[in-house]
């Protein structure tokens, strides 16, 4: 038996442990951008705010977009509600109000990486520190989530807290492809240019999958590869279609345990439905902005429903 | 009993009394003691800090800017107490708790103890922790405060008393198990050479006694709950320990419920009933419709379900009568008659400033005495006298004229010391003791309980609001 509010909280903190690590990841995109190219890297930070969801609350603080500030806004800004301190900040007072449903280890790991973090990102990263604090980051989400994988006992506890962590990811990857969905449009991009190399090794970079790419694919990015690999591709674990294999899952466990189907479920399929008929080339087709767009919403209502019929509130 | 006017009081140490030496319940620690690097001492102090830093034993402070978490101050050095010794304490413990229960029924039913002129009747009838909603009705299996701890000084050798009886939400039993737990890992060869008494057993007991006062509506397994007012709350850790070591749920005011005429809880399957409210919420707080509107922290009609004998609240609403500090000077008056003998366990003397006599008494050694706030907790809104200044106590002296009723003095004690571990070695701290009781149809003391130190040397003020710590407390299986 597992309280509604503590269902809410443990989603909650796994969407924020995946949020702070997702932050850590779009920076380190960045970053890279800015230093391999010649021109101005304004243009690519704005889209690193986009991808965080935080241009606007950005533009409200400062009017240039240069590496330092963004950083800031996005690692440790604690008036940014999506900046790593505050998403550790934020799965932290989750995970202690819910601290009875947690293992010893899972809760330490989570303290730990709070209290580190917050030592860490107490006053201004200079530049050349940056490359640390970024690994620090998802040295310690990797803590999290290996504690919690090494002793959670596979229960309903489990199954809300994976909900949360997948519901984000996808919300991410969704984002990231969302606003670089114009450097993959096949009429743009024909002849990759230097530029559009950068442009789609940053994309991959920001989840992680630059090097895993050329496993799967030929060396070179193109893409519709790319596409592909984020969007459809069942082994990479920040793919939606990877993200929604779990949701569905986890889903499933919760109407076996519980002997009950809701809203969520029908959701979660539809989805799921849409990720396993399509071929890229029909994605493309439709539109990838559109597909995207739609994706991003029924995956905002799947989160919706979840807490409904779940009695989060 | 004397007060000496300052704060070096002579006090009787525990450990190393000046007069008798070593004493026989630590021979055993000491000669291990002696055989330790002192640099090696030093490190575990340090380790001990950094396992209760890490998983999160922290204590939030009333009135600090921002909503710290704080440790509470752990020391290494154990305060020990002999078998025999804590057979006396635990019945004169019994006979209290057993009376502060009897009086509870009695004060909510027939009142013959106010009827026989024992205790004044305005005593009660003005004091605001006397519940007239609580008027006949008697709580499931007859138990009003289930569990309590009893707060204890000692002075000699020989010389026990009762500082205060909790008996509403008595808290820092998750200390007594952490610090023991924590003491076990910084010294398990200790624990091999010395035989001391378990209190791991602690949630188990809680369980079973709560198990054991569920209402007769309760079929088979109860479901047992624990409320907490949240997780901003000072001994929120506490709840979620407590919680988390009975396997119960830890509940808020907003996860609960009047469903069907029983309480209940949301869960992701629905409305689930419970049968047993450990409830760490004051009684305000508890039912918006019968107390304070404004409460967020309880539940709506819950005291309702009470009345109807379909949930068990523990404590039960009310008992605050039986622990208000003006209450307790006639203690002794009260062991006696509801058990027919005297108090086992004595009373520090106490002057009620609400008596002209002693108002004028305790105005004219204000320097001397330790006066309280009838109805505060924690240390706060108390002034001890030889530890303050003049204008200090002057200060004071308004106040208590302004709204004498609202006070208690007693005499400033020698608590007696027991040592610390500093940087320059072992060094003598005023102490106290809280055996946690709980009581069913049976009423169970864990051997051990919370012993608070004063840490500032010379300090009598033990609360962990006022900077003082803790130690491991242990009771020898001898």
């Amino acid at each position: 038996m597992l309280l509604g509010r503590t269902a809410n909280g443990l989603y909650w903190m796994n969407r924020y442990i995946e949020r702070a690590e997702n932050m850590a990841r779009l920076v380190d995109a960045g970053l890279r951008m800015a230093l391999t190219r010649t021109q101005d890297a304004s243009e690519e930070w704005n889209s690193v705010l986009l991808s965080a969801g935080s241009d606007i609350a950005f533009s409200q603080k400062y009017q240039d977009y240069t590496a330092a500030n963004v950083s800031d806004f996005l690692l440790r800004d604690t008036s940014n509600p999506s900046s790593t301190m505050s998403s550790i900040e934020t799965a932290r007072n989750n995970a202690r109000m819910v601290r009875t449903a947690l293992t010893r280890e899972t809760w330490e790991s989570i303290n730990e990486a709070w209290m580190s973090l917050k030592r860490m990102l107490a006053r201004p990263v200079d530049e050349r520190d940056l490359p640390t604090v970024l690994d620090a980051i998802k040295r310690e989400t990797a803590l999290i989530r290996g504690s919690f994988y090494g002793t959670m006992l596979r229960n309903e506890i489990f199954d809300f807290s994976q909900l949360g962590t997948y519901v984000e990811r996808a919300d991410n990857t969704a984002r990231i492809l969302d606003v670089k969905y114009y450097v993959l449009l096949p009429s743009l991009s024909w002849v990759g240019s230097t530029l559009d190399n950068y442009q789609w090794e940053s994309i991959l970079r920001s989840v992680s999958a630059h090097r895993s790419y050329r496993w799967v694919y030929e060396a070179d990015y193109k893409p519709t590869n790319i596409a592909d690999y984020l969007i459809l591709n069942v082994r990479m674990p920040r793919s939606l279609t990877f993200c929604y294999r779990f949701l569905g899952e986890h889903l499933k466990f919760l109407a076996d345990d519980y002997g009950e189907r809701h809203a969520c479920h029908a959701t979660a399929e539809k989805i799921q439905a849409m990720l396993r008929k399509g071929s890229i080339k029909d994605i493309f087709d439709h539109g990838l902005h559109e597909f995207l767009h739609e994706f991003i919403r029924d995956n905002t209502r799947l989160g919706d429903e979840i807490a409904q019929d779940y009695r989060f509130y | 009993m004397t007060s000496e006017g300052s704060t070096r009081l002579a006090a009787f140490d525990e450990m190393l009394p000046e007069v008798s030496g070593l004493r026989r319940p630590y021979e055993a620690y000491d000669r291990w003691l002696k055989e330790q690097d002192p640099a090696r001492l030093t490190q575990k102090m340090q380790d001990a800090e950094r396992v209760f830093r890490k998983t999160g034993i922290t204590f939030a402070v009333y009135g600090e800017q921002e909503a710290s978490e704080r440790l509470i101050p752990f020391d290494i050095v154990p305060r020990i107490l002999s078998g025999q010794e804590w057979r006396r304490l635990t019945q004169g413990i019994e006979q209290r708790v057993q009376a502060l229960n009897a009086f509870l029924d009695d004060i909510y039913h027939r009142q013959e103890i106010l009827r026989a002129g024992r205790v004044p009747k305005d005593l009660i009838a003005r004091n605001e922790a006397f519940l007239p909603e609580m008027i006949g009705v008697r709580p499931p299996a007859g138990v009003y405060t289930h569990i309590i701890g009893v707060d204890i000084v000692r002075i000699s050798e020989n010389e026990f008393y009762v500082l205060e009886d909790n008996a509403r939400t008595p808290s820092g039993v998750s200390y007594m198990l952490e610090n023991r737990e924590t003491m076990m890992q910084l010294f398990p060869e200790l624990f091999q050479k010395i035989k001391v008494r378990p209190v791991e057993n602690y949630p188990q007991l809680l369980r079973q006694s709560l198990a054991a006062v569920r209402p007769q509506s309760a079929k088979g397994t109860p479901t047992i709950a624990v409320l907490t007012p949240g997780s901003y709350n000072s001994a929120y850790f506490e709840h979620a320990f407590l919680a988390d070591q009975m396997g119960v749920q830890l509940v808020e005011g907003q996860d609960l419920r009047v469903v069907d005429g029983h309480v209940a809880m949301r869960t992701t399957e629905g409305y689930k009933q419970i049968d047993v409210l450990y409830r760490r919420v004051d009684d305000n707080f508890l039912d918006p419709l019968t107390f304070r509107p404004d409460s967020a922290l309880g539940v709506p009609g819950i005291m309702d379900v009470y009345r109807a004998g379909n949930i068990t609240i523990a404590n039960a609403p009310g008992t605050g009568i039986a622990d208000d500090k003006a209450i307790y000077s006639y203690m002794p008056e009260i062991v006696e008659f509801y058990t027919g003998r005297k108090a086992i366990l004595g009373n520090i003397p106490t002057w009620r400033c609400s008596e002209p006599d002693s108002l004028k008494y305790v105005l004219e050694h204000i320097g001397e005495l330790v006066i309280k706030e009838v109805h505060g907790s924690g240390g706060y809104g108390m002034l001890v006298g030889p530890a303050a200044t003049k204008k200090e106590c002057e200060a004071f002296a308004k106040k208590l004229q302004a709204k004498p009723s609202n006070y208690i003095a007693q005499p400033t004690l020698a608590l007696s010391t027991c040592p610390i571990l500093t940087e320059k070695g072992l060094s003598p701290r005023h102490v106290d003791l809280r055996p946690y009781v709980l009581v069913s149809d049976r009423i169970q003391i864990v051997p051990g309980g919370l012993t608070r130190v004063a840490l500032k040397e010379g300090s009598l003020v033990v609360n962990s609001s006022q900077g003082g710590g803790t130690k491991d407390t242990w009771v020898l299986d001898d």
